[in-house]
Parts: C-alpha cells; sequence; structure tokens
C-alpha cells in the first residue's frame, strides 16, 4: 500500500433501466472495488435518476416513499457489491438517459469528487457518454476493456480487444484526470456479495442543476419494448444458415426461453433477412462474451469466431464434422441442428425443472 | 444542404492477423472502407436523391492508401473529397483524429455530418460523439433509420439500445453515426467509377489546417498503446458425435457436462 496514492477515486457510473440495476453496473463496481484495495482506493458510484423521491420530512407521498425505500434498496447493493460511497444525483430530467443531461450532471460531479478513473458500461449508452465526457474534459477514454491492472503507484492498464478480437491491446492513460475505462459485459463479474461480511457505505443524495440546452428540441419519442441483449445476456444460443430456414429459428428460441438466453445469428442469416441486424455476432456485427455460446449450424467465418471466441463456453453443431466453428469450440456436436437442438432443449427442460 | 461523410480505410474484415513487432500485420490482405462508414455514404447519396440540392463531401484522415477507399465512396455517388494526409496523423488515437477532422469541419459549411458508429479496426466507438462535441453541435449514436421533415431542418433518428431502440429529434445541424440495419450500401456502378475518376479530391497538410508541431500530434495522444498480442489460443475441444448415438443421448452428456463439469447451468 502506498501513503501517496491512498486518495485515488474510482468513480461508477450506473447504468439502470426500468429492470433496476443493470447486471454490468456491479460487474463495475466489483472491478473498481478489486483495483481499489491493491491500492486502497475509493470507489464512488454516480446514480442519475429522477427526483419523486424528494427528503423524507414526513410529508412525503406514498410515492416518495416507494422510491426513497427502492433507493436504499439500489445503495445498499452497490455498497455490498464494493461501493463505498453512493451518490444520487436527481433532476426530472434524469429520469431516462439523454447524453447531454447525463454529461453535464457528471462533469460537476467529477470536478467535486476528483475521480482519477471513471467506468462507464461498454454499452451503446457508455460509450456514447465517455465520448462526450473525454472530448469536454480533455481525456483519454479506453472502450470495451476486458481485464484491468493496477500498478503499485496507482496507474490503471487496460486490455482491449481490437479487430473484433482478433488481437489484445493493452493501453495505459496519459493526461489529465479523470481517465474513463468502459467495460464489456458479463466480465468482471463477482462473488455473491450475500456470502462476504456485510459492507458499510455512505449514501449521499443531490439535486443537480441542468441547463436549458440551446438544441432542446431534440426529445425522446419512445423506447421499444425492451428485450435481453445478446451482448448482455449469460447464455446466447445463435444460428447459422445450418438452421435452412427462418422459421427454425423456433427452435432456438424454444432452447433460449429454456435456458434465459438471447437469440443471436451469424451475418449471412442477417443478411438474407431471416433475423435481425442487432442478434448478429461478428465483425461487422456484436462482440459478444457469454458464459456460454451455443452455434447452431455456424460454419465459423473469421468474422464470426472474433465477435465470440472470448465466450466462456463455446457449443458447436454442425453437421460439417470440419467447419471451422470446431476450431473455436469446447465441446462439438456433428450432427444436424434441426434434430440436435431440440433434444437440447428437452434436455435442458427436464435437468432445469428437477 | 452540405453533407460530410467521415470514411475510414481499415483491414479486410476476412482478413487474419499476426503481430510483428509490436503491431498488427496481415500480408496479402486487402483494404475495404470501414463497413460502418459504407453505411453513412450510401445513406448520404440517399439523402442526396431525394434532396437534390445536396452536396456530398467525403472527409477522410489517414495515409495515401486511403485514396482506394475516397475513390469507391466518391464512385458510389458522393461529390468531392478531402484527405487530411501528412506524416505527422500517423497513430492518432480517437481524441487526437477528432481534433483534427473538427479542424477542418469547422472551417466549411455542414448541415449534416455522417460517421460510422466504429472502426472495426481499433473499435473505439468514440470518434464520432467526440467530433460532434468539439462542433458544439446535436449528435446520435448507433443510428439504425434516419427521416428529416420534408423542408431538411429537422431529423427523426432511430438509434439502437440493448434490448430495444429508441427515437430522437434534432434539428441540423447535426451528426449521426451510423449502425448496420439503416441501409445497405450499393456497389459502385461502372458509370459511377468512371464519373469519380474526373471528382475533384482535396489533399490538406497539417499546415494547411493550421496544425502546428506542438499542437496536435501524436504527443496529444491520451491512450499510449504498451502492448499488442493475440488471445491465447482455446483448449483443444470434446466431440460428442451425434451421428454415431442418438440425438437424446448426446443432447443428455452435453447437458450434464455443462451442469457438473462447467458449472454453467
Amino acid at each position: 500500500m502506498n501513503a501517496n496514492t491512498s486518495w485515488q477515486v474510482f468513480g461508477v457510473v450506473i447504468e439502470h433501466d426500468a429492470a433496476g440495476v443493470k447486471p454490468v453496473s456491479l460487474e463495475m463496481i466489483n472491478a473498481a472495488r478489486k483495483l481499489a484495495d491493491q491500492i486502497s482506493a475509493t470507489v464512488v458510484a454516480f446514480y442519475l435518476c429522477r427526483d419523486d423521491g424528494g427528503g423524507d420530512d414526513g410529508n412525503a407521498t406514498a410515492t416518495q416513499r416507494r422510491q426513497l425505500a427502492a433507493e436504499e434498496k439500489v445503495a445498499d447493493a452497490l455498497i455490498q457489491n464494493g461501493a463505498d460511497e453512493v451518490r444520487f444525483l436527481t433532476h426530472p430530467d434524469l429520469n431516462i438517459y439523454i447524453h447531454e443531461n447525463y454529461s453535464f450532471a457528471l462533469m460537476r460531479q467529477l470536478e467535486k469528487s476528483r475521480a482519477d478513473y471513471l467506468f462507464l458500461p461498454a454499452t451503446n449508452n457508455g460509450k456514447e457518454l465517455s465520448a462526450v465526457l473525454s472530448a469536454k474534459l480533455g481525456v483519454g477514454v479506453a472502450t470495451d476493456c476486458v481485464a484491468l491492472s493496477v500498478s503499485g503507484d496507482g496507474d490503471v492498464a487496460a486490455v482491449r480487444p481490437v479487430f473484433a478480437g482478433k488481437a489484445l491491446a493493452t493501453v495505459r492513460f496519459r493526461g489529465k484526470t479523470p481517465h474513463i475505462l468502459t467495460l464489456r459485459p458479463n466480465i468482471f463479474r463477482g462473488t455473491d456479495p450475500a456470502a462476504a461480511v456485510p459492507r458499510r457505505g455512505e449514501i449521499f443524495r443531490e439535486d443537480v442543476a441542468l441547463p436549458e440546452f440551446s438544441h432542446q428540441a431534440q426529445r425522446l419519442v419512445k423506447k421499444a419494448a425492451s428485450q435481453l441483449d445478446i451482448t448482455e445476456a449469460r447464455i446466447v444460443v445463435a444460428g447459422g444458415l445450418g438452421m435452412q430456414s427462418p422459421a427454425n429459428f423456433k427452435l432456438l428460441e424454444e432452447l433460449a426461453e429454456v435456458l434465459g438466453a438471447a437469440v443471436g445469428a451469424s451475418r449471412p442469416v442477417v443478411d438474407n433477412g431471416w433475423r435481425e441486424y442487432s442478434n448478429q455476432v461478428g465483425q461487422t456485427g456484436r462482440t459478444v462474451s457469454p458464459d456460454l455460446y451455443i452455434a447452431c449450424g455456424i460454419s465459423g467465418s473469421v468474422q464470426h469466431l472474433a465477435g465470440m471466441s472470448s465466450s466462456r463456453c463455446i457449443v458447436a453443431i454442425n453437421t460439417d464434422a470440419h467447419a471451422a466453428i470446431f476450431s473455436v469450440a469446447d465441446y462439438g456436436i456433428v450432427g444436424d441442428v434441426i434434430k440436435v437442438v431440440p433434444a437440447l432443449t428437452h434436455e435442458f427442460r427436464k435437468v432445469l425443472a428437477a | 444542404m452540405k453533407i460530410i461523410v467521415c470514411v475510414k480505410q481499415v483491414l479486410d474484415t476476412a482478413a487474419t492477423i499476426q503481430i510483428e513487432n509490436g503491431a498488427v500485420v496481415s500480408p496479402g490482405s486487402s483494404r475495404i472502407i470501414n463497413p460502418y462508414d459504407e453505411f453513412a455514404i450510401e445513406e448520404a447519396v440517399r439523402i442526396k436523391e431525394k434532396n437534390a440540392a445536396a452536396e456530398i463531401t467525403i472527409l477522410s484522415l489517414g495515409p495515401e492508401g486511403f485514396n482506394d477507399a475516397i475513390k469507391k465512396a466518391l464512385a458510389m455517388g458522393a461529390d468531392k473529397a478531402v484527405h487530411l494526409l501528412d506524416r505527422k496523423f500517423d497513430g492518432l488515437d480517437s481524441y487526437a483524429a477528432a481534433k483534427i477532422l473538427q479542424r477542418y469541419i469547422a472551417s466549411v459549411p455542414h448541415d449534416l455530418i455522417l460517421c460510422g458508429k466504429q472502426a472495426v479496426d481499433v473499435d473505439m466507438a468514440q470518434t464520432g460523439a467526440m467530433l460532434a462535441t468539439f462542433l458544439g453541435i446535436p449528435f446520435v449514436t448507433v443510428a439504425t433509420r434516419i427521416e428529416f421533415a420534408a423542408d431538411f431542418q429537422n431529423a427523426k433518428i432511430t438509434r439502437q439500445v440493448e434490448g430495444g431502440s429508441e427515437v430522437r429529434e434534432l434539428p441540423l445541424p447535426l451528426l449521426v453515426t451510423c449502425q448496420k440495419g439503416l441501409n445497405e450500401p450499393r456497389l459502385p456502378s461502372l458509370k459511377g467509377i468512371m464519373a469519380a475518376k474526373k471528382k475533384a479530391v482535396l489533399t490538406l497538410s497539417a499546415a494547411d489546417l493550421g496544425v502546428d508541431d506542438g499542437d496536435i500530434n501524436i504527443a496529444d495522444n491520451r491512450i499510449v498503446q504498451e502492448n499488442i498480442s493475440l488471445p491465447a489460443p482455446r483448449k483443444k475441444g470434446r466431440i460428442l458425435a451425434a451421428n454415431e448415438a442418438a440425438e437424446e443421448k448426446v443432447a443428455a452428456e452435453l447437458v450434464q457436462i455443462l451442469r457438473d463439469e462447467e458449472k454453467i447451468i
């Protein structure tokens, strides 16, 4: 432990939606905690939200009390996962993510809290927000980090995939702080905090002021119904041309439902219009790192392998025993997906119900 | 309506790579327009098809070899190109690159700037949003649909978020980063390729942009790459052959392994 670095602050911007704090947010807290413990730094979570709660001065409405209770629950989860401080930043316009509002609210806090490093999720919103903060503060960003280390003097190095994972770059930061890192979902999962000694932390609540933006005309019109995203899912079931027809993807949806998985697809499948582009795994699609990736009827192009070969466990099902997908698979089934997938669905259902 | 499309040339996505002396090499592989930038070029050309007053400038920051990407973009239907070309621009990180792009764009009229959502080599996904922030104009990232009001003064943009999408309405000038799903890029026609030969490509150096040695160069990079390596090869897998056994038996074996050995389910 180095006394000179004991002042280091690791800020973490919590991403949340209607379903609550996203798993990647707890993963960021966990990653920051691990670094902080090595150099005795502080982990500060920033939670931006609307301000229905207000102060509980005895006149709070039922809605406000509900929000306060919800906030306490959130704060406790963040603290038990490793946060030392949880800072709720509230304003009516922070009810949804809009980069102009989020970046403005955070800029002030970053000055105040003197964060040395700032963690954001490597989600579409997190990556967007990191770019705005970087440009406004004149600081560096490392996107989509998959490994972190800290030196004795408090310098953080990050490993990040380039060329969709065909290579791994180790990067360091120069110049002004906070240095910004966005962390890939599913990588930094910690142990269950319930098993550990309960941690204590401080909770702060602050109403922030937001300016009237000159381009206030912009507004969020609607958000489509939420479904499990392939980049955030613990298990991904993906199909290629070997599925033979768009209708056969029903088999993958059934398997995914049993496993609580998201359904991905190879590029040819998406280009054929069988599945939506947002489900495409690969270098010109999305890069995924789930615990389990089940590739069904996917031959394994260079681009596809780049996008999924950092998954923890890979299962490949293909009729062609020489398909490239088997070169990265932990378990391979040489067989017809149309027959194997329903058999797997049946077996998983049986085992999970037991 | 002045449209600027930022274009980067990258290694073909079909290429396999090796590491030599701390750099990525892929002998014999071709270079292509960054696939997400192709969506941006295509979108610009489609806007011009609806709005004859639109003028499309391709803006590219990179070495001489980027000529190929620029020519293809012109052949797809852009009107002219500006190539920011200087050895001082080699090895810029996203921040420094966005600063250089801003230097040029701020000096010319611009109503709409289109970028790819990320370059498929460094995969940072930062330059577009940084550029818009430096320019002080609104922006939307990861767009899958762009619609304009009749007067082309406002745009309605659908962007991808995890598990869904959202729609935002913004006035121009505006920057949008483009995602797959926005359109299907055309192949340049023979006529387009011939026409591209006559289109102007303006080359600007650091000095032309008024960027001097102490100003924006690699020394201002905020990110330093210390090492680059190939990912560790995955351990050799086990084949459970379904051809020789009933699917039910193989499925049961796999599920048991995933539960008892891998402890995933």
